[in-house]
C-alpha cells in the first residue's frame, strides 16, 4: 500500500469518524457481544475438527437429491397445491379486504372506522404461520387451512391499503353520479371502484407473489403444500427426497421472483 | 332500458373465465367451508378460544415468556451480527463498482466475472431458501434451541443484506473509488475512502431495518424448534392451552412493536 503518507488527521476526515459514532459503534459491539452470551453460543465451536466433520456428513446425506420419475410428480402435484394455496387465500383476502376498507376508509362514520381499523391491525400483526397453526385446530390439516391462514393475515394488510385507496380516490364522479339520483351502491360500483381497480389489482397481485413464498413453508404446521411434503420426509429421515423438495422450493421461489421483476419493468416502462 | 351498462357483457365474460380457472384451484386447495362447522373442530376451536381470557399472567409464566423474548431479540442480534459478517465480503466481490479489471482490458477479468458468478449463485441459494427451512435444517445438525436460529437467520439474511449491499455500493456515486483505482490503490482502499463515506449511512440503514425484520423472523421460527417465543407458544399450543398462547401473542405483538421503534428511532438518527 501506498497510503503511508497520508497522516492521522487526513485519515480522520476521510473516514468521517466522530465521536457520537465510535460510541454508537462501542454500544453495537456490546449489544452483539450480550446476544451471543445470553444465547451461549460460542462462534468458535461451530469450527471444530469434530462439528465439520459431522457437518460434512449430515449433508452429504442430502445427495444426491431424488429424481426419479415417480417422486417429480408428487412435487409438482405439491407445488400446485402450494400455488393453488397463495391464489385462493389471496383472492379471498381480495374480497375481504374491500369489504373491510369500506367501513375502514370512513364511509359509516367515527366508531365503525376506528373499529375496523383495529380489526384490520390484529389481522394483521399475527404472523401467517400463527395463523395457519390456529387454523389447522380450527379446519383440521391440509391446505385449508392454509388457504384461511393466508386469507387472514391479508385481508388486514389489503384492508389497510385498499382503504387508503379509497381515501384517496377522487370524489368528484361518484357525487356527479349521487346527485343525479343514483341509489349509494351504483354510485360506489360505477362511480368509485373503476378509479381504483388499477390499484386493487396491483397491490393483490404483490401480496400473491409474497403468499406463494409463505405458503411454501406453511406446511410446516400441518398446513399443505411444499412445506408439509419436506416436514414429513425429513421427519422419517429421508434426506434425498427432502432435497429434492427444497430444490423444488428455490426453483418457485426464484421463477416468481424472476416473473414479478419483468412485470415491475414492463409496467415502469409502460408507465413512463 | 335505459338502465344497462355497456359494458355488462364483457365484464361477465371476464368473470366466467375466471370461475373456470378458479374451479381446479378451489378443489386443490381442498376448499371447504363446511369444515370450520364441523362439531368435532368446532368444539375443539371453541374451548381454545374460550381459554384466550383471561390471558395466563401467573409470575413462573410470565418469567418464562419474558426470558424467552430476551431469548428472540438475542437471536436476531446475534444473527444479524453474523449476517453481515457474511454480506460483507460477497458484498465487495459482487460490487461492479469495485472491480478494477473493468477500468481497462487489463488481466483477471475472466477470473473476477467468475468469482462474481459464484457470489452472486451463492447469494441467490441463500436467501431463495426461507429462512424457516434453514431453521428445520439446522435444527437438524445442531440440535433443539436458539443455535439454530441465530444460524438460519445469519445464512438467509447474509444472502439477502449482500445482495443489497452490492446494490447499494453501485447505485451511490462510484467516482471517488473510481478515480482511486486508476490513481492504483488496492481494492479495499477504494473501498474504505471512496465508496464506504458516502454510502454507510444507507448500509447501517438498511441493516437496522433488517434486524427488525430477524426479530419477526425468530419468533416464527421457533415453531420447527429452534427456541425463543415461538417455540413457547408452539409447546403451548401443542397443549391447546388457550391463555399461555394469548400471553404470547400479546407478547409479541409487543416485540413487534418495541422493535419498531427502536429500528424507526435509530434509522432517523441515522439519516
Amino acid at each position: 500500500m501506498n497510503n503511508a503518507t497520508v497522516t492521522f488527521e487526513e485519515r480522520r476526515r476521510a473516514l468521517g469518524f466522530c465521536i457520537y459514532c465510535w460510541l454508537g459503534l462501542a454500544a453495537l459491539a456490546v449489544v452483539i457481544w450480550a446476544s451471543f452470551a445470553y444465547l451461549a453460543i460460542e462462534p468458535r465451536r461451530l469450527f471444530t475438527a469434530e462439528s465439520r466433520g459431522y457437518m460434512a456428513e449430515f449433508v452429504r446425506r442430502f445427495f444426491p437429491p431424488d429424481m426419479s420419475a415417480d417422486f417429480l410428480q408428487k412435487i409438482g402435484k405439491g407445488a400446485l397445491e402450494t400455488l393453488a394455496i397463495s391464489a385462493v387465500g389471496t383472492l379471498l383476502a381480495t374480497a375481504a379486504g374491500l369489504a373491510l376498507a369500506l367501513p375502514a376508509s370512513g364511509r359509516f362514520g367515527g366508531a365503525a372506522k376506528a373499529l375496523t381499523r383495529f380489526f384490520l391491525n390484529f389481522l394483521r400483526s399475527v404472523p401467517e404461520l400463527v395463523w395457519a397453526a390456529l387454523m389447522v385446530l380450527a379446519a383440521g390439516l391440509g391446505p385449508f387451512a392454509g388457504t384461511l391462514a393466508l386469507a387472514l393475515h391479508t385481508s388486514g394488510v389489503l384492508g389497510r391499503l385498499f382503504a387508503e385507496s379509497l381515501e384517496n380516490a377522487p370524489t368528484e364522479p361518484a357525487r356527479a353520479l349521487a346527485e343525479s339520483g343514483a341509489p349509494a351502491g351504483l354510485t360506489f360500483i360505477y362511480g368509485t371502484l373503476p378509479l381504483i381497480t388499477p390499484q386493487l389489482i396491483a397491490y393483490s397481485l404483490y401480496r400473491w407473489e409474497m403468499n406463494i413464498r409463505m405458503a411454501t413453508v406453511l406446511g410446516f404446521v400441518g398446513a399443505g403444500g411444499l412445506g408439509q411434503m419436506l416436514y414429513y420426509e425429513l421427519s422419517l429421515l429421508h434426506e434425498a427426497q427432502a432435497s429434492t423438495v427444497i430444490i423444488a422450493m428455490l426453483v418457485l421461489v426464484v421463477f416468481v421472483d424472476a416473473i414479478s421483476a419483468r412485470v415491475r419493468r414492463a409496467q415502469m416502462r409502460a408507465g413512463g | 332500458m335505459a338502465l344497462r351498462d355497456p359494458d355488462a357483457a364483457g365484464r361477465a365474460l371476464w368473470v366466467a373465465a375466471a370461475l373456470l380457472v378458479l374451479w381446479p384451484l378451489l378443489h386443490i386447495a381442498q376448499f371447504n367451508p363446511a369444515e370450520l362447522f364441523d362439531a368435532r373442530n368446532l368444539k375443539v376451536m371453541g374451548g381454545f378460544v374460550g381459554q384466550f381470557f383471561p390471558p395466563d399472567l401467573t409470575g413462573e409464566f410470565l418469567q418464562l415468556v419474558l426470558k424467552a423474548t430476551v431469548e428472540t431479540l438475542a437471536m436476531a442480534t446475534a444473527g444479524t451480527a453474523l449476517a453481515m459478517l457474511l454480506a460483507a465480503p460477497l458484498g465487495l466481490v459482487l460490487s461492479h463498482s469495485l472491480s478494477i479489471s473493468r477500468i481497462g482490458p487489463g488481466p483477471g477479468r475472466g477470473f473476477g466475472e467468475a468469482l462474481r458468478a459464484l457470489a452472486r449463485v451463492t447469494l441467490l441459494v441463500l436467501r431463495g431458501i426461507p429462512e424457516i427451512v434453514w431453521a428445520l435444517l439446522l435444527v437438524r445438525a445442531f440440535g433443539l434451541g436458539p443455535a439454530a436460529g441465530v444460524l438460519a437467520i445469519a445464512v438467509t439474511y447474509g444472502g439477502m443484506l449482500g445482495k443489497v449491499y452490492s446494490e447499494i455500493l453501485e447505485s451511490g456515486d462510484t467516482r471517488p473509488a473510481r478515480a482511486l483505482l486508476e490513481s492504483g490503490s488496492g481494492r479495499l482502499m477504494a473501498f474504505f475512502y471512496g465508496l464506504l463515506p458516502g454510502a454507510s449511512q444507507e448500509l447501517a440503514s438498511y441493516t437496522v431495518y433488517r434486524w427488525e425484520c430477524a426479530v419477526r423472523a425468530s419468533v416464527i421460527m421457533g415453531f420447527v424448534g429452534a427456541g425463543g417465543l415461538g417455540q413457547l407458544m408452539d409447546q403451548s399450543m401443542k397443549m391447546l392451552n388457550g391463555g399461555e398462547v394469548s400471553t404470547i401473542l400479546i407478547m409479541f405483538l409487543l416485540l413487534v412493536l418495541l422493535a419498531d421503534a427502536i429500528s424507526a428511532s435509530i434509522r432517523k438518527l441515522l439519516a
